[in-house]
């Protein structure tokens, strides 16, 4: 063991947690909750603006707006966090030293810098091409050279993270296997290595083109690549949250994962499959071969969404099993019932898996269907989509394990218990209303990263239903709301961590109250103790609305004109 | 527990819910159903992009649409031709900063082999209220044969951000019996 480790032996778990490591999930926790602030703020001026009776924002304002949220929330809240979760399963969980923790400062600064940077270029004005930055549209080389950096300081964490397992393996800090959620975060970081490689590929070139020093980048090439950076991170995601609901479930209920072999199989799914998202966003573009789409956009005939429909019953159902094993027998849903939902931790947990699973995940599949794209791409639609997937699955995810994350690692006692448990609901009520009519607005052809649907100042006119300007007008309430759930939890979390009680060394936090755990959870895997029909139930409503919806969008597509 | 190692040190070997197993079951043959759902479209259903597509240097694409709304146009509306091609024949619309070039008048029920370029930036072709949206790339020449079938007058609104002025690029389609 190296000589200048220090540990402190958590009083909740018995785990043995390391000082660096602990100092540098802090530093990611935090910086990644500003950036969310930040992110956020930029985007209730875009859900502003896009309210036809608001239109808060001109154009140009607008655009840089839409531009910085995106970069914001989509990458530097996100990753930042996942930085923290990837140092916290594997040093904390393991119980073991972080594997060099001079490089994670280093991989911190890089990001820290790179972020930083790319907002200033991008409040300059001359870099609003939006997020995706699609050539020949062109940036201020800061814009790319930003991203770029905070892409290298994200892969030195990821390799301190396996660096973390190796130590772990070699120093036996642990016995047999590796906990299933630091698994989850190994396909995480295995995927994010892919990412950020696709990501360099095209960055790279891109950044050469906007200093001049190369003449020609192909556009269908950049989006084709810049996807097997952009989508593949949201894959990351998913493996990171999908984590969070296991890590909120065993921490909450003590749940035990139904077999382990199930769940790490899906988990592995996700490697092997989810890399080929990128085409769900060429589905229109010239010159794809119909073989190409198919195979590409169902993840090879759909296995990666098989994986996460897997993940959907063995969380619950991990859960139903738990409470069950602690008496809560009575018809199919007591054991939901009587679950802890002014727990903002297991509320904002189970809200990210529902609307994940019902919002996020059924509109990503009917959107990915090579043909029903086409009366999707770039309307509203695939923002309302990605918001179900990106902010109400692992942004309200993210935010119901930082109220884990302040007793257990940053040792102090929450502040404004009050707000803390309305919190995920009122965001997470927001979230479901923004991407759901945004998806409604969608389905009315609803231009997306668009100033003006009145078209007030366009030579030829147009005039969309009047039922989309009414969607627009509920998705700004609704932006409203989840802005005030953002809010709350910035504030909640902030003076929590700078002005909370100090936890004593030895004490045990109070809050968020956990259920006291069933000795034994049945012994998992094995049919005859399994009982779950709630869960059943639920996955059979979630079964059957996804079916309905799948199939009246075909009937959508039948509807316009043919094409061929 | 999720946060440990698992309990039981073979896990591989633990056997599987009857419960997990059927969804397992069930989900992967969604799955697979949902796959062959998009190969049977191709045969069954009307709505199919073709893969035809071809490299074009903007210069020259801007030349052919020329010449077709040379041949072509029948009338002019605030500024822009209006171009009424022959049914089957190869019709050329631009994408430019900001502007769909020329406006289409087309015959219900008639084919056209409509080609879609820019000849800068990305646009995104929406067709509204139809509801049909492609991407339209600078140096490729997407083809799709399309068939109105329904008259009236249809906006073409860019869906891609283009630039300062995306908002103010529409362009109009009119379809007559």
């Amino acid at each position: 063991m190296s000589k200048n480790t220090e540990f402190r032996i958590c009083p909740t778990t018995g785990l043995k947690v390391d000082s660096a490591a602990e100092k540098l999930i802090k530093a990611n926790a935090v910086v990644a909750i500003i950036f969310l602030a930040i992110g956020g703020f930029f985007g209730l001026l875009v859900a502003l603006t896009r309210w036809p009776e608001v239109h808060l924002l001109p154009a140009d304002w607008f655009y840089l707006a839409l531009t910085a949220h995106g970069f914001d929330v989509l990458l530097v809240w996100i990753m930042f966090f996942e930085m923290a979760v990837l140092y916290f399963a594997s040093a904390v969980l393991l119980g073991s030293r972080l594997a060099g923790p001079k490089w994670a400062w280093v991989g911190f600064g890089l990001m820290l810098a790179g972020a930083v940077l790319t907002n200033i270029v991008v409040l300059q004005g001359g870099s609003s091409v939006m997020f995706t930055s699609y050539v020949p549209l062109k940036a201020e080389p800061g814009f790319y050279l930003g991203i770029i950096l905070f892409a290298v300081g994200a892969l030195i964490g990821c390799f301190v993270f396996f660096g973390t397992l190796v130590v772990a393996k070699q120093e036996r800090t642990y016995e047999g296997s590796i906990p299933l959620v630091t698994f989850g975060a190994l396909t995480a970081a295995i995927i994010a290595v892919f990412t950020i490689a696709s990501g360099a590929i095209i960055l790279i070139p891109t950044l050469l083109w906007s200093v001049g020093l190369v003449s020609h980048i192909d556009p269908l090439l950049y989006k084709t690549i810049w996807w097997a950076m952009g989508h593949s991170s949201q894959q990351i995601n998913v493996a990171v949250h999908v984590s969070i609901w296991y890590a909120i479930a065993a921490i909450t209920f003590g749940a035990k994962p139904l077999s382990e072999k199930v769940s790490r199989t899906a988990f592995l799914m996700y490697i092997l499959f989810l890399q080929l998202a990128s085409a769900h966003h060429m589905l229109v573009e010239p010159g794809f071969s119909s073989e190409w789409k198919i195979f590409n956009t169902s993840y090879a005939m759909y296995l990666a969404v098989l994986g996460s429909m897997i993940h959907g019953m063995t969380v619950p159902g991990s859960i139903e099993a738990a409470q069950r094993a602690r008496g809560f027998n009575k018809g199919m849903f007591e054991w939901l019932r009587k679950a802890p939902w002014g727990n903002p931790a297991f509320a904002g947990m189970f809200m990210s898996l529902v609307f994940f699973g019902f919002i996020g995940g059924i509109s990503g599949v009917v959107m990915g269907t090579e043909q029903i794209n086409m009366i999707m791409h770039n309307t509203l639609y695939v923002p309302g989509h990605f918001h179900g997937t990106v902010v109400a699955g692992t942004t309200l995810a993210f935010m119901a394990i930082t109220y884990y994350l302040v007793p257990l690692i940053f040792r102090r006692e929450l502040m404004m218990k009050k707000l803390a448990q309305i919190q995920p609901y009122v965001f997470g009520i927001g979230v479901a209303g923004i991407s759901v009519f945004m998806m409604g607005a969608g389905t009315l052809g609803v231009s997306r990263r668009h100033w003006d649907m009145q078209f007030a100042d366009a030579i030829l006119p147009f005039d969309y239903p009047s039922a989309a300007f009414l969607m627009m007008g509920l998705n700004g309430m609704f932006a409203v709301l989840a802005a005030l759930g953002g809010i709350l939890f910035v504030v909640v979390i902030v003076s929590s961590v700078f002005f909370g009680r100090k936890l004593a060394p030895d004490e045990k936090p109070s809050y968020p109250e956990v259920p006291p755990q069933a000795a034994v959870v049945s012994q998992h895997g094995s049919a005859e103790h399994l009982r779950i029909p709630g869960t059943a139930m639920l996955v059979a409503i979630f079964f059957i609305a996804f079916v309905l919806y799948y199939f009246v969008n075909w009937k959508y597509l039948s509807e316009v004109w043919p094409l061929s | 527990m999720a946060i440990t190692p698992p309990s039981v040190r073979i896990w591989w070997k633990e056997p599987v819910s009857k419960i997990e197993l059927s969804w397992i079951i069930i989900a992967f043959f969604w799955g697979l159903f949902m796959f062959f759902m998009m190969v049977y479209w191709h045969g069954a259903g009307e709505q199919n992009l073709s893969s035809e597509a071809y490299q074009i240097k903007p210069e020259q694409y801007a030349a052919k649409s020329k010449a077709m709304i040379d041949a072509h146009t029948v009338r002019e509306e605030n500024g822009f031709p209006v171009v009424r091609p022959p049914p089957g024949s190869d019709v050329y619309l631009t994408g430019r900063l900001f502007n769909w070039w020329p406006i289409l008048e087309f015959e219900k029920d008639q084919t056209y082999r409509l080609h879609l370029s820019s000849i800068d930036v990305q646009h995104g072709f929406s067709l509204q209220p139809v509801n049909i949206n492609l991407q339209v790339h600078p140096g490729y020449d997407m083809v799709v044969t399309i068939k109105p079938d329904r008259a009236g007058e249809y906006g073409i609104v860019c869906n891609e951000f283009c630039g300062a002025g995306h908002h103010l690029m529409v362009g109009k389609l009119y379809v007559v019996e």
